[in-house]
């Protein structure tokens, strides 16, 4: 079990503007659980896309069991016994499980033994999935077992994971974890890339870290602490944030009342009954698997949806019928969860995004409607500033900054506005360590300064760093709101609805 | 008034003819929409077929050689399309409707000199047995053999849609491009390939105006047809076998009305010209439950 299945020498790709990888050389044993650690940017994902085929390096080679190993497509890579599962999942809503993994296969057999097959293999790991069903009507740990089954059809090799778990419980975690250490006592090589250096250091026996496109250091997870690798990541000393003292809680500024509303679209999730009061100068944790009804719980909140009377009561005047702008003016802000094309138009400027829910509290519009550029580009200044956004100025497009100088701007344009009630959403999805780090401190720094805040995540010690109390959405309903201090993984995960049924997997190793 | 003209068994073997040049161009256009490719210029490419159809049908007295000389002048100009938008990326919507405008100049331009050409005769199918069926043959089993060639491309998209690997790549292009993309398959390529049958199609419609059921050459004869199409593959929900009912329905409404005109019916022959297109939509509405295509008409290029 000690020889080498896949050795990269020397792999370089540039792009315009950017090395993506330089230089960067490393193997991957027989049966082994390789990490592959970076902050965003540090060129994993150029450099697994280079594994599987999707792109070409500039230079160097890469040798999968002793021979030359040149994809020129995804399909030679599978050919040569190289899965992957994708991070955003490359699967088709409209079509039923077997499609989707018949398209993800060379040679996939006839529809009926395929979802006889498919059955199978989805038992020996635990991972039960129905081939007949739709893929738009599955949760995303279900979507996942699609990926990952559509990969074990084919025997693979070498299975490539990028993030596989951000969007799991827990327990669905465990029961992932189990099925990965099955098919290395098989023999399967596994490249796992994930930010969350616990699971890390449970899983893998071997990292590889990469910054800027470079490796800058391997280790053993089992025997580094998840900070030193953090540090190597990011290069830097890492920034914790800290919890300000707090003064006596403070009254109830968000009152939310049996929320129940349909849901908006095809593959939404309606809401049910939803109660939870929210204090000034509290951080309410709300934890759960996407797709559980976070879209929509924002959406009610902010007043993208409308909802009846009396659910929703802004310091005792219920706000549920008044439009995003009224409760802006109130002092509700919002920051949803997809940066690109929900918080900010990607192909406008910082300012023109600041003007767009800025306008009402920084009265960035006069009494006839035109707008104040002036005051617009001091306020897109002060945010830029404040929140260490890095730009070359506020005239660039929010589309040329990268994932967290945007999250750091859109949370700070609704932080600057002195919200009394601030909801956020996936606060630091896809957002570097310490970008991360800055962008808690904040929303720590703005319920000290006494706003009730409802941060929604999926990143569960994110959670339990911020809030003062943690719920969980399920299907659409709020578990009961249980201070945040004390609280266990396994209890969170019991919150969350558990592991969704799936069972351990019963390979015998 | 005189309803007892209309002659039940001749309404309905009309149409069958009145519905095939929408139904051709209809499941062309479905099979690129499909594949995530809007292409407005269904009108513009079903003109062009028309003229084309006249043009080689006349030249070579051979109504078969005329057919294909009409699907390649709609392929040629559904090429145009594919070149434009799937290398340059230009917008679908604004190419599919220059394409249209381009097509009706292009077959005024082809068809100038055939205003008076008669197209040669396309013979009727006397299907042996079937077509002495009392009732049901006259209707359904003696007509020309483009009316059949309709037919069986539906059943034909239908089942390749349904039952073929090819046709699950299809639709997996069309419903996540840039899922399909990371799977390793060729988006663009696929995209031409539908485009370029759609052309086809269109063109074929086209010419069994010109060459079946005028049959003449006049310019702008497809008065729409190419838009109605369109809109039956929208309303059918992009599914063949409801299309096919779209399309009877359509050409239904239209004999029927034509029929109540000649009939003398006391309404004013504007509403009875509109009553198809306002049907088909009415019909087509209640039943639709259809999701477009995840990724149509959105712009593919592999970077992003």
């Amino acid at each position: 079990m000690t020889d080498t299945l896949l050795e990269l020498s020397g792999l370089t790709k540039a792009y315009p503007g950017v090395v993506a990888n330089s230089d960067v050389s490393f193997s991957i044993k027989k049966g082994e659980v390789h990490a592959l650690l970076g902050e965003n940017g540090a060129g994993k994902s150029t450099l697994v896309k280079t594994i599987y085929g999707l792109v070409k390096p500039d230079t160097g080679t890469m040798t999968l069991e002793g021979a030359s190993f040149q994809p020129s497509e995804p399909r030679a890579a599978r050919a040569s016994g190289i899965a992957m599962v994708f991070q955003h999942f490359s699967l088709f809503d409209a079509l039923n499980v077997a499609e989707n993994i018949a398209l993800g296969m060379e040679n996939p057999p006839k529809m009926g033994d395929l979802a006889r097959r498919i059955r199978e293999v989805s038992e020996t790991y635990g991972l039960p999935l129905d081939p007949d069903r739709v893929v738009g009507d599955l949760s995303a740990g279900e979507r996942q077992r699609v990926e990952i089954i559509r990969c074990l059809l084919q025997d693979p090799k070498l299975l490539i994971m990028d993030e596989p778990t951000s969007v799991l419980t827990p327990q669905e975690v465990e029961i992932l974890f189990e099925t990965l250490r099955k098919l290395r006592a098989e023999g399967t090589s596994i490249l796992y890339i994930s930010h969350k250096l616990e699971e890390i250091r449970a899983l893998c026996e071997h990292a590889t870290i990469l910054r800027l496109g470079k490796v800058v250091g391997t280790c053993d997870p089992r025997e580094t602490s998840a900070r030193d690798m953090a540090e190597m990541m990011v290069g830097a000393t890492l920034h914790v944030p800290e919890k300000a003292d707090k003064a006596q809680e403070g009254d109830v500024v968000l009152a939310i009342s049996g929320l129940s509303a349909p849901a908006p679209h095809q593959f939404g999730t309606a809401l049910k009954d939803i109660s939870v009061e929210v204090r000034a100068g509290e951080v309410l944790g709300i934890g759960g698997v996407a797709g559980n009804g976070q879209d929509e719980l924002v959406a009610a909140l902010s007043g993208e949806m409308k909802t009846k009377p009396g659910m929703i009561s802004f310091k005792g005047n219920s706000v549920g019928h008044l439009p995003p702008n009224a409760r802006r003016k109130a002092g509700i802000a919002a920051a949803p969860e997809e940066r690109n094309g929900h918080a900010a138009a990607p192909d406008m400027s910082l300012v023109e995004n600041a003007v767009l829910t800025g306008a009402v509290r920084m009265e960035l519009t006069d009494d006839r409607g035109f707008v104040r550029w002036a005051k617009a580009k001091d306020f897109a200044e002060q945010v830029i500033e404040t929140f260490d956004v890095r730009t070359p100025g506020s005239h660039v497009a929010a589309r040329a900054l990268s994932g967290g100088n945007l999250q750091k701007f859109v949370i700070g344009r609704e932080i600057m506005q002195r919200p009394e009630v601030l909801i956020i959403n996936q606060p630091t999805w896809g957002v570097d360590a310490a970008a991360a780090a800055s962008i808690r401190q904040a929303i720590l720094d703005e319920a000290a300064e006494g706003a009730a805040v409802i941060v929604i995540s999926q990143d569960l010690d994110e959670l339990m760093e911020i809030s003062d109390r943690f719920a969980a959405l399920n299907e659409g309903r709020l578990s009961a709101p249980r201070p945040a201090k004390g609280l266990t993984i396994k209890e969170i995960g019991l919150m969350l609805g558990g592991a969704h049924d799936m069972e351990v997997a019963h390979v015998d190793a | 008034m005189d309803l007892s003209a209309i002659n039940p068994i001749l309404l309905l073997a009309s149409l069958m003819v009145a519905a095939t040049p929408i139904m051709l161009a209809a499941i062309g256009e479905l099979v690129v929409e499909r594949a995530g490719v809007l292409n407005l210029g269904v009108e513009g490419m079903m003109i062009t077929g028309a003229a084309c159809g006249m043009i080689f049908a006349y030249n070579t007295g051979n109504a078969w050689l005329g057919f294909a000389g009409a699907a390649a002048g709609g392929m040629a100009l559904s090429f145009l399309f594919a070149i434009l938008t799937q290398y340059f990326l230009s917008n679908q919507v604004a190419t599919g409707l220059a394409l249209t405008l381009f097509g009706l100049g292009l077959s005024a331009l082809l068809g100038q000199n055939y205003a008076e050409a008669r197209p040669p005769a396309f013979p009727k199918m006397d299907i042996p047995i079937l077509s002495d069926i009392p009732v049901l043959g006259p209707i359904a089993f003696n007509h020309d053999p483009m009316v059949y060639v309709g037919l069986i491309l539906v059943a034909g998209v239908w089942a390749f849609l349904k039952f073929s690997r090819a046709g699950l790549v299809l639709r997996a292009v069309g419903e996540n491009h840039e899922a399909a993309h990371a799977l390793g398959y060729h988006v663009i390529r696929i995209r031409i390939l539908a485009i370029l049958f759609g052309g086809a199609c269109a063109g074929l419609g086209g010419a069994y105006i010109s060459l079946v059921r005028v049959p003449q050459w006049t310019e702008g004869m497809t008065a729409g047809a190419g838009w109605i199409a369109l809109a039956i593959v929208v309303f059918a929900g992009w599914k063949p076998v409801r299309l096919l009912l779209g399309a009877y329905l359509f050409g239904g409404v239209t004999v029927l009305q034509l029929n109540l005109q000649a009939a003398g019916l006391a309404i004013p022959v504007e509403y009875l010209s509109m009553s198809p297109y306002i049907a088909t939509i009415l019909v087509l509405v209640i039943l639709s439950a259809g999701r477009a295509p995840g990724s149509l008409g959105k712009t593919f290029h592999a970077s992003r």
